[in-house]
């Protein structure tokens, strides 16, 4: 894994913002970015591993452990709670069994799904809205999307 | 048969793509001969998805139907799509809606193929480049002063300005940066230009390139946009392969390429100088001023950034003079501005029109009031550091010095309606732990006292139910409002306190269980008497 690693992400190295595009890459290509990949990454780019977790930690986008299969993007942001986000969030927290506020990502116990807070996809007069494995959706009424979900939870497909 | 369906997100988000395929699979089956264009929104979110079929005999070319759904594509097209189905909405031009704007910014939007830079031309494209080309750098600049434009992210600081300071810095290298980082809460402006009309962006960041002698651009986008990203990266190759971007941009001997950029999901970064450390590869950190970036910006280097739209604003500028883009709108608030009327709103969507309109008029007579029906009880304007306004308040001008005379701004644009469901406190709790989360750290007004004003205020909450200070509690808010207000470095922490003061001013009931607050806490800033 190091060694791809390490090729995957050269080509930045001199590139404006290289870091932050080696951080992308490796989070496509592996789908988080692993422990292992810190020392690699700095070896590469000749920051410290410090620099370098300084950087994954400041960003909401990069994960330190692998997702779910599906990942789903809840908006939290004003313009969706005042059509009813905070009720979605609920509804589809209490089907997955999460508890407890809503900050992090919570990923469910069959590992299958991953839920996201995020504040505003400009879909801000279509909400409550939610990116579903990055596919935008809009106006979700909170019974059908709790049950859609639902069923991906109990492996219904993907 | 020509027909017309958004790619735009937002018409995705409630299944255009579904009815694109429903399109191509009946189209194959029944061997009618289709041409279907995926174009950019017309911003009529309620309509869509919204399908338009070209007609020379409508107004405005086209007859549109929406919202549609892929079970009512075989019916229309066998019914030729005739006016008496029940989603016809007429002919486009009649809209209401579109009628009642300028169309500046947006006037492509939904109309051509944002893909196509053929298109793009055909339909007034590239006559602000034209221009330019012909100028001077001091006299494109000199057009931009003139126009009186100001900033469209958030600061409505004069453009004109600031590509003076960076025109005239002496560099080996300057660049442009445009924010498409578009964060706030209630706008996407940005992205539906970025989507529906990315050449007309490309455009105007290579006008600013020509004026301030900038070789290269980036466009730092939030991650949260994917389809514009795809859309953004399409456009530029064939921006590429036209030679509008390269070694001599449209033949003029200058260079200049655009690269866009992926944010990581962080609002702080739409802060310009956070957004210049982002785009170097560091943590988005917000630097102090000065140096400002016109001066050090991008790797130390003299750098424009500016907003998508005030860039999307460039050429039209150009295009018509500086002096005819000064005629619109109202007093130091010149020209058009892309209201995004979001939230709880029943006709939700992009209204382009002069600075000037009355908030109000733009929320019930336009929007059409709440979604839900119910009484209009808030409108935030201008993301998640502007005010939570009244129904008393709503008479006011949507221009920069009216909103600044009541200590709110207009921002972005970003129109955010609540119905009488909304419960204020809980809107102040959330602007406080919205600054908490997304906070760059650097100050400790900003870091600790967010985290604060959100626990000061689940325990205005619980007091409320349960009885308790709550006159007490506010005044402790109030205090840190102004600490907030005083000691923080950028407008994160310290316009954070506009949500609060403005929900507990205009609202004081939802905190209180009373509506007078005489003799208490002072949220106006003059002493309650
Ligand atoms: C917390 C914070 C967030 C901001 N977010 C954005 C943003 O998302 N997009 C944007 O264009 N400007 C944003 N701004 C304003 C920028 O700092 C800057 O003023 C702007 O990009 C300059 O471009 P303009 O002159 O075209 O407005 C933000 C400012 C602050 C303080
Ligand atoms: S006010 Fe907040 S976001 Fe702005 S610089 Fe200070 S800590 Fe960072
Ligand atoms: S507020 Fe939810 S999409 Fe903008």
């Amino acid at each position: 894994m190091q060694t791809s690693i390490a090729a995957l992400i050269k080509p930045f190295v001199c590139d404006t913002g290289g870091l932050l595009k080696a951080l992308h890459a490796v989070q496509n290509t592996y789908g988080y970015i692993d422990a292992v990949a810190v020392p690699v990454i700095a070896d590469v780019f000749n920051l410290s591993k410090a620099e370098i977790k300084g950087v994954i930690s400041f960003y909401e986008d990069f994960r330190r452990s692998p997702a779910g299969h599906h990942v789903i993007k809840i908006c939290q942001a004003e313009a969706c709670q005042a059509v009813g986000a905070r009720d979605l969030t609920e509804k589809i927290r209490s089907a997955l069994g999460f508890g407890g506020p809503f900050s992090g990502c919570d990923t469910s116990v069959t590992g299958r799904i991953t839920l996201e807070p995020v504040y505003c996809l400009g879909l801000c007069a279509s909400g409550p809205a939610a990116m579903l494995d990055g596919v935008p959706r809009g106006r979700l009424n909170s019974e059908d999307f709790t049950r859609e979900i639902k069923a991906l939870e109990n492996g219904a497909e993907g | 048969m020509k027909l017309f369906l958004p790619l735009d997100s937002a018409a995705v988000a409630v299944g255009a793509d579904a009815v694109a395929d429903e399109i191509s699979r009946v189209t194959a089956k029944m061997g009618h001969s289709v041409t279907l264009v995926r174009t950019g929104s017309r911003g009529l979110f309620w309509l869509e998805p919204m399908l338009e079929i070209e007609d020379e005999n409508a107004v405005g070319g086209r007859r549109a139907f929406g919202p549609v759904s892929p079970e009512m594509i075989a019916p229309l097209l066998d019914g030729n799509f005739s006016d008496d189905h029940p989603a016809a909405l007429g002919a486009v031009g009649d809209i209401d809606f579109l009628k009642a704007q300028t169309r500046m910014i947006f006037s492509r939007c939904g109309i051509t193929d944002p893909l196509s830079l053929e298109d793009y031309k055909i339909h007034g494209g590239m006559t602000g480049f034209g221009a330019a080309q012909k100028m001077s750098p001091k006299t494109i600049v000199e057009e931009i002063t003139t126009s009186g434009l100001r900033g469209r992210g958030g600061a409505a600081f004069p453009a004109g300005i600031k590509w003076n300071a960076v025109r005239k810095a002496k560099a080996d290298q300057k660049y442009i940066v445009c924010n498409a980082d578009e964060g706030d809460s209630g706008t996407f402006a940005d992205r539906m230009i970025m989507e529906g009309d990315p050449f007309l962006l490309i455009e105007g960041m290579v006008i600013a390139g020509l004026a301030v002698g900038a070789s290269k651009g980036f466009i730092y986008l939030r991650s949260e946009y994917p389809v514009a990203e795809h859309i953004l990266t399409a456009a530029l190759a064939s921006a590429r392969a036209d030679g509008l971007l390269g070694a001599s941009v449209g033949g003029t001997g200058k260079a200049f390429d655009i690269d866009v950029f992926m944010g990581a999901g962080a609002y702080i970064c739409g802060e310009e100088t956070a957004l210049l450390e982002s785009l170097e590869g560091k943590r988005g950190q917000v630097r102090a001023k000065p140096p400002l970036p016109a001066l050090e910006g991008l790797d130390g280097k003299p750098t424009l950034v500016h907003n998508v739209i005030s860039l999307c604003t460039v050429p039209s500028v150009l295009a018509n003079g500086g002096a005819w883009y000064r005629d619109f709108g109202v007093g130091k608030s010149t020209g058009t501005m892309p209201f995004q009327l979001a939230g709880n709103i029943k006709y939700g969507g992009l209204f382009e029109a002069p600075f000037g309109l009355e908030l109000g008029d733009l929320v019930n007579r336009i929007g059409g009031g709440t979604r839900t029906g119910q009484q209009v009880r808030a409108v935030q304007v201008g993301g998640p550091l502007g005010a939570y306004l009244p129904l008393s308040e709503l008479d006011i001008p949507l221009d920069y010095e009216a909103f600044a005379q009541i200590g709110a701004g207009v921002g972005h644009g970003g129109i955010t309606v609540f119905d009488d469901s909304v419960d204020l406190a809980a809107q102040a709790k959330y602007a406080f732990d919205f600054c908490a989360h997304e906070s760059c750290g650097k100050c400790t007004p900003c870091r600790i006292g967010s985290v604060r004003g959100g626990e000061l205020m689940a325990s205005i909450i619980a007091k409320r139910q349960n009885g308790g200070d709550v006159a007490g509690t506010l005044d402790l808010v109030a205090d840190l409002c102004e600490v907030m207000e005083d000691g923080s470095l950028c407008a994160m922490g310290g316009m954070t306190p506009v949500p609060v003061k403005s929900a507990i001013q205009y609202f004081p009931e939802d905190f209180t269980g009373e509506t007078d607050l005489t003799g208490r806490t002072d949220f106006t800033g003059e002493k309650n008497k």
